[in-house]
C-alpha cells in the first residue's frame, strides 16, 4: 500500500509507523509564534521551563504581523515580551516591518518542500503552496514545540481533487479557489489533507498556489498540496530557498478517502457573499450591490502579482468618490517590488490608501474595520459576521475588488 | 501507575428532539465573555453555560461523571478553557462520535480523556444509553460496559501517544519527562 503526500512528509519526520488515523511524534523543521499567541508561548515557557534554552534556536522564530507596528498598548507590551525572550535566547524575530509570517517563511526559504512547520497561525497551511506541511496550533502546542522541536500529530486522511476544464481567459486564482470552496463546502475536505490535480491548478504561479492553499482552512481541511507545477514555479522557488524544488509525490497506490472532480469549465468571476466563505456566486448573478469600501491584501491575496493585477485595472482611473480602497502588501519584499516597478504610484494615484506590510485589513490591526451597515469587498479569506467589524464583507479577487471600487458597486473587470 | 479503568454516571447531551446535539462549539461550552478567567477552580461553573437546555449542568454534575456528546464536539475556536472547565468539574471523560480537531488536541495536551465511539447514535436510539446510567470504560482497550443495563460498549481505543500524555498528566509534564530520560 502506497503513501499520500502528507503521509510521505510525516514519514520523513518520524521513526514510527505512519498510518491514517494513528498519532505519531513528528520532528519539526521550523516552529514560530506571532504577536498573537507568542506572548502566551513566552508565558507558558517561563512557567514550565524557567530560564532554560529552546531546543534549537536556529529553527525557532517570532513573526510579528497582526498589529504592526503596535496600535494598542497591549500589543506593544506583548511584542516587547517576545523580543525580550528572543534576545535572551538568540532567537530571530521577523519584526513589525517584515510582513505576514507565513509569507516571510516562504520568501526566506524557511518553508522547504517536504518540511514540517508549525506556528500560531490558523492559515499556516499556506505553506502547502511550496510543498511544505504547515500547521497552525495553539500556544500550549507551540510552547512544547519551542522546547522539544517535536509535536504529535494524527495522520489525516487524504482527499484527491481533480480540477477539470478550462476557466475563461484571464480568470484569477481567487475565482478558481472560491469555486472550489463552493463545491467542497466545509464537509468534504474536513480534517483532510487535500491534493489538487488538473491543468488549471498545475498552471498556477506561486502566488496563485498560495491563494488556493490558504483557503483550504475555509474548507475545514488540514492542508492542501498542488504536486504538479510549471518549470517557472520550480525556478522561482529555487531562487527563494537556494535549493532545488522537489515537491513530494504520492505513490500510485496511495489510499484516499475520496476522489472528487470539480468542474470549472467556462468559470467567470466569483464572489463569496456574507457571511460565509462558502456562499459563493457568480459576480453576474449578484444584482447591483453598492459598496462603501474595498480591501486588497491578506495572506490569501497580498502578493506582488495580486497587487499588480489590481493596478492594471486601476491605472489611470479613479476610485469612485465615496468609496475607500485599502491596500496592504503581504510583505516588505512585495512592497519593495511595487515601489521599484512604479506600481505603488499607479495605486496611489487611483486614490487607494496603501499601508505597510502585514495582516492589516484582515486582522483587527490597522487599516481595516468596517462600521455598522458598511459594505466591503475584500480579497481576504473569511467573511464571517463580526470578523472585520460590523459591516458586510464580500470576498473576491484583486481584479474584482479593483473594478468594484472604480464603479462603486460589485462588478467584474470586464465591466470597466 | 494510573488505572485505565474509568467509571461514572453519564450525562447524554440530548437536544429538544431527543437526539444527540451535534457541532457543539466552544462558545456554547465556554462563552467568550469569560475568557479572562485563568483560575481552573472558577471555570467549572461556566461549563456548557451557553448550550440550550444544559445551562444548569455545573450544578447537577459531580466528580467522575461521564459526558456523552454528539458529532464534532468542540468545534470552533482554540480556547483551552473549553477543556479546562470540565477538568475543573472533575469530569471523568467525554465520549463522542468525533471532536473538533483543535479541541481534541487541547484535551490530549492537557491530559484530559476524550474518546470516540461511532455507535453512540444507535445505542441512544435503541434506549441502551441514558442519562443516569453508570458505565465503565477501559481507555486503553476501548472496552466498556453499561453497568446498569448490562450492555457492552466499544470505544475506539486510545492511541499510544494520547494514552501516554494522559498518564503523565499532559504535554508539559511529558516534556519534562523527556528531558529526564
Ligand atoms: S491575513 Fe488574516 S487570515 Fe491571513 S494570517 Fe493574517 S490575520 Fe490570518
Amino acid at each position: 500500500m502506497g503513501y499520500t503526500i502528507i503521509e510521505k512528509i510525516i514519514r520523513g519526520h518520524t521513526d514510527e509507523e505512519v498510518r491514517t488515523g494513528e498519532i505519531v511524534w513528528m520532528d519539526l523543521d521550523v516552529r514560530s509564534a506571532r504577536d498573537f499567541g507568542g506572548p502566551n508561548v513566552v508565558k507558558n515557557f517561563y512557567r514550565e521551563f524557567g530560564d532554560t534554552p529552546v531546543s534549537d534556536r536556529s529553527k525557532t522564530f517570532f513573526t510579528f504581523d497582526l498589529c504592526v507596528p503596535a496600535c494598542t498598548l497591549q500589543y506593544a507590551d506583548n511584542q516587547q515580551v517576545c523580543r525580550d525572550f528572543a534576545r535572551g535566547r538568540g532567537i530571530k524575530v521577523f519584526d513589525v516591518d517584515e510582513g505576514i509570517g507565513s509569507h516571510v517563511l516562504i520568501e526566506r526559504g524557511l518553508a522547504a518542500a517536504g518540511s514540517t512547520v508549525v506556528g500560531t497561525d490558523s492559515h499556516m497551511n499556506i505553506l502547502g503552496a511550496v510543498g511544505c506541511f504547515g500547521q497552525g496550533m495553539g500556544d500550549v502546542d507551540i510552547t512544547f514545540a519551542f522546547k522539544t522541536g517535536k509535536t504529535w500529530f494524527q495522520v489525516p486522511e487524504s482527499l484527491k481533487v481533480f480540477v477539470r476544464g478550462e476557466p475563461s481567459s484571464g480568470l484569477s486564482a481567487k475565482d478558481l479557489t472560491l469555486s472550489i470552496v463552493k463545491q467542497l463546502g466545509t464537509k468534504k475536505a474536513a480534517l483532510k489533507s487535500v491534493e489538487f490535480y488538473g491543468a488549471a491548478v498545475r498552471n498556477l504561479s506561486i502566488s496563485g498556489r498560495i491563494t488556493l492553499c490558504s483557503m483550504v482552512t475555509e474548507m475545514a481541511g488540514i492542508t492542501g498540496f498542488i504536486p504538479e507545477f510549471k518549470d517557472s514555479v520550480a525556478s522561482e522557488i529555487k531562487s527563494l530557498s537556494g535549493e532545488e524544488f522537489n515537491h513530494p509525490h504520492a505513490d500510485k497506490d496511495a489510499v484516499y478517502s475520496d476522489n472528487i472532480t470539480i468542474d470549472i469549465d467556462g468559470l467567470g468571476p466569483q464572489v463569496a457573499a456574507p457571511f460565509l466563505p462558502t456562499n459563493v456566486k457568480n459576480v453576474g448573478d449578484l444584482g447591483r450591490v453598492k459598496i462603501d469600501s474595498g480591501f486588497i491584501g491578506s495572506c490569501t491575496n497580498g502578493r506582488f502579482e495580486d497587487l499588480k493585477a489590481a493596478a492594471r485595472i486601476l491605472k489611470g482611473k479613479k476610485v469612485k468618490e465615496g468609496v475607500m480602497l485599502k491596500i496592504v502588501p503581504a510583505t516588505r519584499k512585495v512592497y519593495k517590488q511595487l515601489l521599484e516597478e512604479g506600481i505603488l504610484k499607479d495605486l496611489f494615484e487611483s486614490g487607494a490608501i496603501i499601508s505597510n506590510a502585514g495582516c492589516g485589513g484582515c486582522a483587527q490591526g490597522h487599516i481595516g474595520l468596517t462600521g455598522k451597515g458598511e459594505v466591503q469587498i475584500s480579497t481576504g479569506n473569511r467573511n464571517f459576521e463580526g470578523k472585520q467589524g460590523k459591516g458586510q464583507n464580500y470576498l473576491a479577487s484583486p481584479e474584482v475588488v479593483a473594478a468594484s471600487c472604480i464603479l462603486g458597486h460589485i462588478a467584474g473587470p470586464e465591466d470597466i | 501507575m494510573k488505572s485505565p479503568i474509568l467509571m461514572g454516571k453519564i450525562w447524554v447531551l440530548l437536544g429538544e428532539k431527543g437526539r444527540l446535539i451535534e457541532d457543539i462549539d466552544t462558545d456554547q461550552i465556554f462563552h467568550n465573555a469569560f475568557l479572562h478567567i485563568t483560575e481552573l477552580r472558577q471555570m467549572g461553573q461556566y461549563a456548557l453555560g451557553n448550550l440550550g437546555g444544559w445551562k444548569d449542568f455545573p450544578g447537577k454534575t459531580g466528580p467522575g461523571d461521564i459526558i456523552i456528546a454528539g458529532r464534532n464536539f468542540g468545534a470552533g475556536s482554540s480556547r483551552q478553557q473549553a477543556v479546562d472547565c470540565f477538568k475543573s468539574l472533575q469530569t471523568g471523560i467525554i465520549i463522542a462520535p468525533s471532536f473538533g480537531a483543535i479541541y481534541f488536541r487541547n484535551a490530549v495536551n492537557s491530559g484530559f480523556p476524550v474518546m470516540k465511539c461511532s455507535k453512540l447514535v444507535d445505542l441512544i436510539a435503541s434506549g441502551l444509553l441514558k442519562t443516569g446510567d453508570e458505565i465503565r470504560v477501559n481507555i486503553r482497550t476501548g472496552e466498556g460496559q453499561n453497568l446498569y443495563r448490562k450492555e457492552a460498549l466499544f470505544l475506539e481505543p486510545m492511541n499510544e501517544v494520547q494514552y501516554n500524555l494522559w498518564e503523565v498528566g499532559g504535554l508539559f509534564s511529558y516534556a519534562k519527562k523527556m528531558k529526564q530520560d
